[in-house]
């Protein structure tokens, strides 16, 4: 994989801050948070996640993991997921990251951050974008095992995540 | 002719990370399948699995779309990131 890093920045003038970056380098959530925060009075929440490599997974000794993307469509995946949450909760900033490459056990691999006046609508636009990231954006896990390198299989868990935001819209 | 692109465990289990294909468009993301199969017949388990996504212009599609000539399609597998 190569070191490069892409970057785009959403096109709401509102929101300079947001953001959606798919990059091979770590990121500092101090940093980050600040960024939601800085030049803010308008928000009462901000939500945010975090996901990490674990050691165990699939039934399988996890001592790394390869994420592969699909450069170009990954960006454009999350930008529309994105969208999609800013158009169906009153959030204000949102900023969504995920790295690619060789990462190892306790390294981050994604944040996704939404700032909003009341905190409901910031925890369902932030668990929206995540349940819809793990099925819709185009990364690929391989982890590196004691057992051999093994790509990670999709789960019907995430499919469901993701099925109940339907649901949710339909009542 | 179209050119279609393979990732992650689809492009190693093919050993390629893409195939030309002399076709007739507009034709569906199923005839790109076909096609495939045809000229490469060890891949049908691949190419015609049940989990197969596919995105045109880099947005997903099902396999009744219909695709052009210049048009970017590729093939994968589900996603697991995050």
């Amino acid at each position: 994989m190569n070191e490069s890093t892409v970057n785009k920045n959403l096109n709401n003038t509102n929101n300079p801050l947001d953001y959606v970056g798919v990059q091979q380098a770590d990121f500092d959530i101090a940093n980050e948070y600040q960024l939601m925060r800085e030049g803010n009075q308008q928000d009462g929440a901000i939500v945010f996640f975090t996901g990490l490599v674990r050691d165990f997974n699939q039934g399988n000794d996890v001592t790394g993991l390869f994420l592969e993307h699909y450069p170009g469509m990954t960006e454009k995946a999350l930008q529309s997921i994105v969208d999609t949450a800013k158009a169906r909760w009153p959030i204000n900033r949102v900023r969504v990251i995920h790295r690619i490459g060789q990462l190892y056990l306790s390294d981050q691999i994604v944040y996704v951050a939404v700032s909003g006046k009341h905190r409901e609508a910031s925890f369902d636009a932030c668990r929206f974008i995540m349940d819809y990231l793990k099925n819709q954006a185009p990364f690929w896990k391989k982890e590196t095992t004691k057992q051999g390198d093994v790509w990670v299989t999709a789960l019907e868990k995430d499919k469901t995540a993701m099925e109940k935001w339907d649901k949710n819209q339909q009542k | 002719m179209i050119t279609v692109i393979f990732f992650a465990q689809l492009r190693e289990q093919l050993q390629s990370d893409k195939v030309d294909l002399v076709i007739e468009t507009p034709c569906s993301i199923a005839a790109i399948q076909a096609n495939i199969v045809a000229s490469h017949p060890s891949w049908s388990g691949f190419i015609e699995g049940r989990t197969l996504l596919a995105a045109v212009n880099q947005t997903m599609v099902t396999t009744d779309h219909m695709v052009n000539t210049g048009d970017e399609v590729a093939f994968f597998p589900p996603v697991t990131g995050g």
